[in-house]
């Protein structure tokens, strides 16, 4: 056995011993969202009440002192019930904790071990009270595989990561495996990449092993700009040295001797704690030179985004890291042939490359067992929209949108949050970039290359879900929208392209449209699609065309007979006041910014359809719901 | 003596980044953070230190939407447009917010430099969707009322600021 | 790859012959793809998509981007194709001004000639051009936003081959334009004038600027006598405009041309740059003997003299002090002419038809105007000329050659060659080899200073010295041969260059071409000039003798230095104001200007400002002075470099400053005194 090995397997024992030590542990979220909730104070609070009920307190582990043992993790994927609140051993998950509840907490589940129901999750749909994780569906019906640390550990701590066997299958693919083997086994185990190409990423490690060249590189891409989609910062923030592992094994296996990782900036914390990561790996020689006690080098370092979505293109986030416009160029020369200053570069997303220790640790056949024959493994998926539980959730691919949909994010809601049985309309997957899949495909097996078949993609595994509400068109174009604004403008097609389809869509729904309409916008979607010079340009249509076949008759119905079926396009609605329900109380014709609506004070107030804008401003300001939009 | 320590700042970060033109990004990172902005001056200066045309430095300040090359409010408000805040009609926000400090999508800054309004595509929290950011402060599950109210605290507290500094 | 490989285009095997992309195929097969931003000297960019095929097993890829590989199958006009190219153009079209029929570029636009090609008679999308204003603050380039396909083509010839970055891309996705930096003027950035980006641009987004309306109207003013010079690459591509081939000399057509036009005088800058031989050879020969200011630079390229002053202040001395060859001309015309006819030199009027934007900015420097008048008034292009003689009517090709004025029409071989890159070198060699060696030579051709390299290098051997010439083409060429200088890696005698690759004959002014063939055909119509003329060699022209011993005097005398040279000095990279530090209250300020380049940085710049910035402060002169940082006064071999008031300092320690404020300040009481008691 050699130094590092001796010296990580001294920091897991004594860190095991000391936990076992220590009676209680309190983990406290603090991943954005329940950072944003306040968890911060609810931590603070919990060190400071378990010191006035005189027990010893440790934020850190160091020794076999302490009766509580308080620390902070990464996102649990529930944030919409956060600030979380975990008590271990017994694994008691409490909910919405706010300071003025930690001393109940202290009281009555630390010194006495009694359960405080009030901050129980209840499962809405059962009535259900849960008393740990395992009790609840969002949980219950996932596989958290990559995620399975994130939330359980304190992802600032690098003891404990060593702790939970971190490490080893670096240093094993350092010392152990050749380069060769590491490509061989990761392309067994037939893992894709989950930044959004779903590419062979055995094959493309072992394309940028046999360049020739001493200088090589790998980044990871923790861009993440898809709107919606925080997959990869519940990653960074809850588990960062999983994704220094996997660059450790990456590197190895191509020969690189530097790495970056790319993160977005509006993510703060991540950056933040991958910072530290990467502070910490570099003084236990885990980083650096003749890492891990073998001939090994490996340097990384982080950079921080500057607000450019394509930026998670490989091409652009290349011109981005040499300090230009982040505009993709052609490929061929592909990165793993000629990237990062024109050497071979392999780019990961931060989902793949922490996948790889594990996939190292239990085997490629464990690892198989997951998933599909074609994509095996899991996938995290940001679901979000007319869902009961929204949140980061991780299902072994090939579960179906039912799955999802019905088990773990329970259920269809309306708009204003309600259970809304039946009511399910779409789920956009892969968000800007995917597609649109209906009610036929929610027993469709969500993998790689199903969800392509259907017309969408996985993508990096936003899942918007839609009740019967919502209008198509108006999603459609909210995403056009998206992919209009981040264009980097170099390439005809998608700079004026999406440009164009934006105005088109515009005279959908706002009725400007006639039949021909929709021919140039299809011809005009098809076109950008062939033709864009990059991802973003090629898969910028998708949302349009995919739900342009999916739901054709809405379309029609706005453009042919100027009606939004789900009376959301205000332009293509008919405001009127119902005699009956207004109380002439004039609040509506303030807010009219043209003056289409008259009357008398107490008197029955009406509308001028033909000054009207249709600006649906009276509509939100009458508190007697008199004023109804309808059909044109 | 205040734009000397400033200015020597700018020669730190372009010194600290080893006057290497690749490095550019990290340095408008740097210098943004420093100045809350990207003056032309400075950015001239930039180009000529790491050996770079003034037109080159421009188009990659421009390029990225987090440089901003005029000068932001004292309170940069961010309102997340993102998918899932958007589903949860987060635009209401934004134009409620528009509104109540008398911008339009063209002017976004408020005349006395207080308040800098605008979206971003999502801050990655979104479980508490519709979310806005002011500064470095997150604020989750928002109304539009809510969001009225957030700002009228720091008017509030601004006014007081203002008197305070009027009685010293 | 194999040789008998090959891959088939459009049905028919076309061989792999070393080509780097499909583009080069499918043109080697005789199709025209069109194509905006792909051009053989600049990098691949891949924007503008129209040059997208169908191969086989692959779907629709761009040409210029796709290496071919043997037995592909492409198509290069499938329905698809069609359909994507049509709507490629009606995209650019919905966001352009279209204004064709009043448009600089209009017959030889790109963008106006696709849409003919491929049959749009309607654009289906809603027009979103946005009425950006136009900068024509520049005295070369025109710069018409509107017009603008963000090909990038301009930006990547501005920088990849002129090493000048002078525009670029700014802003994002639909509102991402090409600019010069924070959209200042171009005119206040430290674009050379080159036109380079106007030659490449494929519409009329970039264009020479036309001074045609002037010219008009001098015409039309009895009171002026207009005079014409020819510059030498005009003549071997005017022609093209109508309709005749590349490098067809047209001079007797131009002659006539012009006088029709109503030009009183056409004379041939040939002839100065005959002169130009003389006075440059004989300075070089001076630096020789002197072993002073080594390598000797050529100063005939305005756009090069202007980035050598800009980029390499260093060198400015060793820039030729002679004048371009249309300078000579105005100065020396305008002084003779006005002689010989009793006219004052502002009813003079000199008219330059030039292959050149560059010339256009030269013909305005202040150097060059005397007594508020410009020795050289308007530089007009070959394009500009072309233009006006459409305008007049007259069949070019049918008129009956006429020849030029003298005596500043006549001309050697040696005068001509300066239209192309290497030529000036091959003029001076013509004379330096016999001057130095006192005989007679029967040949007159130096075959080395010629070929399409960007760098050449020269090596000749006269009585007994070995000597060392470059010749240059294409600023970025001369930046490497510069740097090179600098470093010691490499030693010249001489250096030749010319901004345009190729030279002038590669001139922004000239007519609209693309294709390096167009370019090599007119080089190859100014030596066949060479070949027929009857002398070759400028000591030879009996008319330049003539001037010498009649008016001019000496070689390099006096009235020669008067007429015939110049000098330049460094110039502030760009017009900008400097960062103020501390600014000073009072009225009478002293302003202290610290240089912050990173040359005077290295120097100590930093201690330097802070130490001033404490004396001022212990002295309490901050409402006396005010302190601001500029970057670079380019003297940075003698840096930390200060200005106080308009005294500039070398060398610069807080005891210099101190005492130049002192001085200053002095002076400033001084100014106060008298100005109370008067
Ligand atoms: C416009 C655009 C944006 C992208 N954004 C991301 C991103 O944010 N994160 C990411 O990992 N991949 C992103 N990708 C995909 C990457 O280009 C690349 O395929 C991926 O990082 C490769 O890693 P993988 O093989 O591990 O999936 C994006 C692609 C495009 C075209
Ligand atoms: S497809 Fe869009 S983002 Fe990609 S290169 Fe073209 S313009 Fe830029
Ligand atoms: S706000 Fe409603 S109740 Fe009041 S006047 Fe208008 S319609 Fe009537
Ligand atoms: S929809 Fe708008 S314009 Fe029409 S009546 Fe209501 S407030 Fe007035
Ligand atoms: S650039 Fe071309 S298409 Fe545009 S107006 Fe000029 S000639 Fe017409
Ligand atoms: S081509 Fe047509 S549009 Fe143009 S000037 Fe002639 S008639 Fe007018
Ligand atoms: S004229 Fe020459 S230097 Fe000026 S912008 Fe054009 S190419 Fe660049
Ligand atoms: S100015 Fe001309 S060359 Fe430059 S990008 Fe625009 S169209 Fe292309
Ligand atoms: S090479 Fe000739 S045409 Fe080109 S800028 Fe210089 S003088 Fe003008
Ligand atoms: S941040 Fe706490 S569950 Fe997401
Ligand atoms: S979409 Fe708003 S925080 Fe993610
Ligand atoms: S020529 Fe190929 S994309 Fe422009
Ligand atoms: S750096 Fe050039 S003069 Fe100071």
């Amino acid at each position: 056995m050699n130094k590092t090995l001796i010296g990580f397997n001294k920091i897991k024992t004594d860190y095991i011993a000391w936990e076992n030590a220590v009676p209680h542990r309190v983990l406290v979220c603090a991943g954005t969202g329940c950072l944003v909730n306040g968890s911060m104070k609810v931590y603070e609070e919990f060190v400071k009440t378990i010191k006035e009920a005189n027990l010893n307190v440790i934020v850190e582990l160091k020794d076999e002192e302490g009766d509580v043992f308080v620390s902070k993790t990464g996102c649990q994927g529930f944030c919409q019930i956060g600030p979380l609140v975990t008590i271990l051993p017994e694994g008691i998950f409490y909910t919405r904790v706010k300071p003025k509840d930690v001393k109940d907490i202290v009281e009555t589940t630390i010194k006495k071990g009694d359960i405080l129901h009030r901050l129980l999750y209840i499962e809405p749909n059962m009535l259900k009270v849960c008393k740990e994780t395992s009790e609840i569906p969002f949980y219950q019906k996932q596989r958290r595989f990559v995620l399975g640390n994130c939330g359980m550990t304190d992802p600032e701590d690098i003891r404990e990561y060593i702790a939970r066997d971190g490490y080893v299958s670096a240093a094993r693919a350092c010392k152990d495996m050749s380069p060769e083997d590491i490509c061989r086994t990761i392309l067994a185990s037939g893992i894709r990449g989950r930044g959004g190409g779903g590419f062979l990423t055995g094959k493309k490690w072992d394309m940028a092993r046999q360049q020739p060249g001493d200088k090589k590189y790998i980044i990871c891409n923790g861009d993440e700009g898809d709107p919606g989609a925080f997959m990869d910062m519940g990653i960074m923030e809850g588990n960062p040295h999983s994704i220094i592992e996997g660059m450790i094994i990456a590197s190895r296996a191509i020969h690189a001797d530097e790495g970056y990782i790319y993160v977005r900036a509006e993510y703060p914390l991540a950056v933040k704690r991958i910072r530290k990561a990467i502070k910490d790996a570099y003084t236990l020689g885990i980083l650096g030179k003749r890492i891990l006690s073998s001939d090994h080098t490996f340097n990384l370092q982080v950079m921080e985004g500057a607000g450019a979505f394509v930026c998670g293109e490989e091409t652009a986030l290349i011109a981005s890291i040499e300090g230009k416009r982040g505009m993709p160029s052609p490929k061929p020369p592909f990165p793993s042939q000629s990237g990062l200053w024109g050497k071979p570069t392999v780019i990961n997303n931060v989902e793949t490359l922490s996948t790889i220790p594990l996939i190292l640790s239990v085997g490629v056949n464990k690892f198989r067992e997951m998933g599909t024959e074609n994509s095996p493994g899991t996938k995290t998926f940001a679901i979000t929209g007319h869902v009961l539980n929204t949140g980061l959730i991780e299902m072994p691919l090939g579960s179906t949108l039912r799955d999802m949909i019905y088990g773990v994010a329970g259920g269809i809601t309306s708009d204003d949050g309600k259970p809304m049985a039946d009511g399910f309309k779409a789920a956009q997957i892969g968000g800007p970039s995917g597609g649109c899949l209906t009610k036929e495909h929610l027993d469709l097996p969500i993998d790689f290359d199903s969800v392509k078949e259907a017309g969408a993609m996985v993508g990096s595994g936003g899942l918007v879900i839609m009740n019967k509400n919502t209008c198509i068109v108006s999603v459609a174009r909210f995403f056009m929208q998206f992919t209009q604004s981040e264009s980097c403008g170099k390439c005809v097609l998608c700079r004026e392209g999406t440009k164009q389809m934006l105005v088109l869509l515009d005279d959908i729904i706002e009725g400007r449209a006639t039949e021909e309409t929709l021919k140039i916008l299809e011809d005009l979607a098809t076109a950008v699609q062939k033709g864009s010079l990059c991802g973003l340009g090629k898969t910028a249509p998708n949302p349009v065309l995919s739900t342009l076949n999916n739901f054709r008759d809405e379309y029609e119905a706005h453009v042919k007979y100027k009606y939004c079926p789900t009376g959301k396009c205000k332009a293509l609605t008919k405001f009127t006041i119902d005699e009956n329900l207004c109380k002439g109380c004039m609040l509506c014709a303030k807010k009219c910014p043209v003056n289409a609506i008259t009357g008398e004070r107490k008197q029955v107030h009406r509308i001028d359809p033909i000054i009207c804008i249709r600006c649906g401003a009276c509509i939100e300001s009458c508190t007697f719901g008199a004023i109804k939009g309808e059909k044109l | 003596m205040e734009t000397l320590r400033k200015f020597e700042k700018v020669w730190e970060i372009i010194d600290q980044n080893g006057r290497d033109s690749s490095r550019l990004i990290p340095i408008l990172q740097a210098v943004q953070a420093e100045y809350r902005y990207l003056p032309e001056e400075i950015l001239t200066f930039i180009a000529t230190s790491v050996g770079i045309s003034p037109a080159r430095v421009f188009g990659v300040a421009t390029f990225y939407s987090l440089f901003t090359l005029k000068p932001k409010g004292k309170y940069h408000i961010r309102v997340c447009n993102g998918t899932a805040c958007h589903v949860k009609r987060s635009m209401d926000l934004h134009n409620a917010l528009q509104k109540k400090l008398n911008l339009r999508d063209e002017k976004d800054t408020t005349d006395d430099m207080l308040f800098t309004l605008e979206t971003v595509n999502c801050l990655g929290a979104c479980g508490l969707a519709p979310a806005m950011v002011v500064n470095e402060e997150v604020y989750g599950q928002l109304t539009p009322e809510r969001a009225n109210e957030i700002i009228d605290d720091i008017i509030n507290a601004e006014a007081h600021n203002e008197q305070d500094t009027h009685r010293l | 790859m194999n040789e008998n490989d090959f891959l088939i285009v459009d049905n028919k095997e076309i061989p792999i012959e070393g080509e780097q992309n499909l583009l080069e195929l499918i043109r080697k097969a005789k199709i025209d793809l069109p194509t905006f931003c792909y051009h053989s000297e600049l990098s691949v960019y891949g924007a503008c998509r129209l040059c997208m095929v169908y191969v086989e097993g692959m779907g629709l890829v761009p040409a210029c981007s796709t290496p071919p590989s043997p037995s592909m199958n492409v198509k290069t006009n499938t329905e698809d194709i069609r359909k994507m190219r049509k709507i490629i153009v009606e995209l650019l079209l919905a966001n352009h001004s279209q204004s064709c029929p009043t448009c600089q570029k209009s017959t030889t636009c790109q963008l106006q000639a696709l849409a003919r090609r491929l049959g749009i008679t309607e654009i289906r999308f809603k027009n979103q051009s946005k009425n950006i204003p136009v900068d024509d603050s520049s005295p070369s380039i025109v710069r018409d936003p509107n017009k603008c396909v963000l090909c990038g083509d301009c930006v990547r010839i501005c920088s990849e081959v002129q090493s000048v970055g002078a525009i670029d891309f700014a802003h994002r996705g639909a509102n991402t334009m090409v600019i010069p930096s924070f959209g200042k003027d171009l005119d206040k950035v430290e674009c050379v004038n080159c036109g380079q980006c106007a030659r490449i641009c494929p519409t009329g987004a970039l264009t020479p600027k036309s001074e045609v309306d002037e010219v008009w109207k001098v015409i039309h003013d009895p009171n002026k006598m207009v005079v014409a010079q020819i510059a030498p690459a005009v003549r071997v591509a005017l022609g093209e405009i109508f309709g005749m081939e590349p490098g067809v000399t047209t001079t007797g057509q131009t002659a006539a041309a012009l006088r029709a036009i109503g030009f009183n005088r056409v004379f041939d800058t040939s002839f100065t740059a005959d002169l130009t031989v003389i006075e440059e050879s004989n300075e070089f020969i001076k630096r020789i003997q002197k072993n002073e200011f080594i390598p000797q630079f050529t100063s005939c390229c305005p756009a090069w003299v202007k980035f050598v002053e800009q980029y390499y202040p260093e060198f400015v001395h060793n820039l030729s002090s002679c004048r371009s060859p249309q300078q000579m001309f105005g100065a020396l015309s305008k002084e003779i002419l006005a002689a010989q006819t009793g006219k004052k030199r502002e009813d003079i009027v000199v008219v330059s038809i030039m292959p050149c934007t560059a010339k256009k900015f030269e013909a305005k420097r202040p150097e060059f105007i005397h007594d508020g008048v410009r020795d050289v008034d308007h530089v007009i292009t070959t394009q500009e000329l072309g233009r006006m003689i459409e305008e007049a009517g007259l069949n070019f090709r049918e008129l009956d050659p006429e020849s030029f004025n003298l005596p500043f029409g006549f001309k050697t071989g040696a005068g001509v060659i300066f239209g192309n890159s290497g030529g000036v070198s091959e003029a001076v060699l013509r004379y330096v080899t016999e001057k130095l060696t006192g005989e007679k030579r029967e040949s007159y051709e130096f075959t080395s200073t010629r070929g399409e390299n960007g760098i050449r290098e020269i090596k000749i051997s006269l009585a007994g010295k070995e000597f060392s010439l470059a010749t240059v083409s294409g600023l970025g060429n001369a930046r490497q041969v510069l740097e090179k200088i600098k470093s010691g890696q490499a030693f010249y005698d001489f250096v030749e260059v010319m901004a345009c690759p190729g030279g002038c004959v590669g001139g922004a002014g000239q007519p609209v071409f693309t294709n390096p063939v167009v370019r090599q055909k007119r080089t190859k119509g100014i030596y066949e000039n060479d070949r027929m003329l009857e002398l070759h060699k400028s000591q030879d022209n009996p008319y330049i003798n003539e001037l010498y011993t009649s008016f001019l005097g000496e070689v390099g005398g006096h009235k020669a230095h008067e007429l015939l040279h110049t000098g330049y000095k460094s110039r502030k990279r760009i017009a900008d104001e400097g960062m103020s530090l501390s600014s000073s209250d009072g009225e009478q300020t002293i302003e202290v200007n610290v240089c912050f380049g990173t040359g005077c940085f290295l120097k100590g710049a930093q201690k330097l400002l802070r130490d001033i910035l404490v004396h001022i402060d212990t002295e309490q002169l901050g409402d006396k002075v005010s302190v601001s940082a500029s970057f670079c006064f380019e003297m940075c071999e003698k840096g930390p470099v200060i200005r106080v008031g308009d005294k500039v300092i070398e060398g610069c320690t807080l005891e210099k400053a101190a005492l130049a404020i002192e001085e200053e300040r002095q002076k400033v009481l001084g100014d106060k005194t008298v100005n109370s008691m008067q």
